[in-house]
């Protein structure tokens, strides 16, 4: 079974339903690419590349823009998307964050 | 489309001509005074379809005889007896009149004329007896997913809620809706950052801004309140941004066009996708706007819900008086340890197991299965959980109820 779950057909991100370890494999819109970091369960990773200031799409609704460029099996969370409402505050080192 | 192979049920046909799939004899107390001794005659039926609700305060409120009003004649319900003490200020005898102009036997107990405690739990037990033989022969009729009112609302939620029993639960609602169906959903407080999304699905521009201002006015209530919308902890378990917490809960309600904004109480005119505005008008009084899941679930049986579809991560074990309860538990640890308070496992979707679609597909079949008769977890056990508190509202503005 997939470690992922694609929530609606026009998201760009799909969601990890368990922990993840960097470097498996998942299948997205474009075909399989590795993880590029371990993504905790109910993480999200990008299903295609998305472009800085593109707004990132789940549940087929979107829940923020790219502060950055994102590729393809990258984590996307806080350090990556931006909320278009409020700033989201977070502590880095609870944030889920492999790199924090 | 309708699904032509599956067959329609018999519902109970009520003289004022709405349908239910229960036939319950309601027994209300008017006051907390007079909750001992309504609960006293309901045990005495037990396993039957005799349940307790009731109003606990002493003095009057506007929303809380309304609802009874509407409790009191809901289609599931088909007889009821009140049980006052005498001095509170509830209004019995228009509660009384309202309840006998549905065409539904009524009967009133005071206890302070009735001989107290004793002699009033005796006169009651007497009273049910008579209702639940009246209303055993009530007329049958057909009744299909175009007759349905089904509420959703989701409490002890947790990661899993939105990635697996929220959305599921969202399909659900959407082949519902597609079949005729009027869908309620509500939590306003908790659609904070969704507004704007949720405004382009309204069935006219007029519609969409008042379901923006209906949000509106629920974040001002919840920060005069104190509450806080996104917490660090959110972010530990995968959320990103407020826009992304709401929708997990906002997915709920599917993808069909909303039809319009009720309030509790408020009966949906027609089928359709019906958000409910929970949060009361006005300044903040009377504390939070729902204490706790089964206040939400009884204001959307006011609005004529016949059931609620429940998603849970943690763990909640809640049923309702007068409508069914249908469990769905998102997270597969929960499901395992509570199996016998649930009735579909969304957890499944977790483990990858059952597609969304397939569980959307499973939680489609117990409404009907629930409507035709079946009885759910919660049912089965006798859990009839109510709570009613006060509350004010304002009625509904003209633009939240469009003609389409």
């Amino acid at each position: 079974m997939s470690a992922f779950l694609k929530l609606h057909r026009d998201d760009n991100v799909q969601v990890a339903l368990r922990l993840v370890p960097k470097g498996s494999m998942i299948d997205t819109a474009n075909g399989p690419v590795a993880t590029l970091s371990d993504v905790a369960m109910a993480h999200k990773v990008a299903d295609c590349a998305i472009a800085k200031g593109e707004l990132v799409i789940k549940y087929g609704m979107p829940i923020g823009t790219a502060t950055t460029d994102i590729a393809p099996g990258a984590h996307v969370h806080v350090h990556n998307i931006a909320s278009r409402y409020t700033a989201t505050h977070y502590r880095a080192e609870e944030a889920g964050l492999a790199d924090a | 489309m309708p699904d032509i192979a599956k067959p329609n049920w018999q519902g109970y046909l009520r003289a004022d001509g709405r349908k239910g799939i229960r036939n319950t004899v309601a027994v209300a107390y008017l006051v907390e005074c007079a909750h001992f001794v309504a609960d006293e005659i309901v045990r005495n039926f037990r396993g039957q379809d005799v349940h307790l609700i009731g109003f606990p305060g002493c003095f009057p409120n506007d929303y809380a005889q309304r609802i009874m009003e509407q409790l009191g004649t809901h289609p599931n319900v088909g007889a009821v007896l009140l049980v006052s003490l005498g001095c509170e200020s509830f209004n019995r005898s228009k509660l009384a009149e309202v309840i006998a102009a549905s065409g539904r036997p009524v009967e009133t107990l005071v206890i302070q004329k009735s001989g107290g405690s004793a002699a009033t739990i005796a006169k009651g037990m007497d009273a049910v007896q008579g209702m639940l033989a009246q209303i055993a022969d009530v007329p049958r009729a057909p009744m299909g997913v175009s007759d349905l009112i089904v509420a959703t609302v989701c409490g002890g939620s947790d990661g899993t809620s939105g990635i697996s029993g929220n959305p599921a639960a969202g399909r659900a609602f959407d082949r519902l809706v597609a079949e005729g169906a009027a869908c309620i959903f509500e939590e306003t407080g908790e659609l904070i950052g969704c507004e704007h999304i949720m405004a382009e699905r309204a069935i006219t521009p007029e519609l969409g801004t008042e379901l923006t201002a209906c949000v509106e006015k629920a974040a001002r209530y919840y920060s005069t309140l104190g509450y806080g919308s996104f917490a660090a902890g959110n972010a530990t378990g995968g959320l990103s941004t407020i826009e992304e917490k709401s929708l997990g809960a906002y997915v709920k309600s599917g993808d069909a066009p909303i039809s319009g904004i009720i309030k509790p109480g408020d009966v949906p005119p027609r089928g359709g996708l019906y958000l409910m505005d929970v949060v009361p008008d006005g300044e903040v009084r009377f504390g939070f706007p729902n204490i706790s899941d089964n206040a939400e679930i009884v204001e959307m049986i006011a609005s004529g819900a016949h059931m609620t579809l429940f998603i849970t991560g943690r763990g909640s074990v809640v049923g309702s008086a007068i409508s069914p309860v249908i469990k769905i538990c998102a997270n597969p640890d929960t499901y395992r340890a509570l199996e016998g308070d649930m009735d579909v496992n969304a957890g499944a979707i977790i483990e990858g197991t059952r597609s969304l679609d397939q569980v959307a597909d499973e939680i489609y079949d117990q409404v009907r299965a629930t409507a035709a008769g079946s009885a759910t977890a919660s049912e089965s056990l006798g859990h009839q959980e109510f709570i009613l508190t006060y509350k004010r509202f304002d009625p509904i503005g003209p633009a939240c109820l469009p003609v389409p």
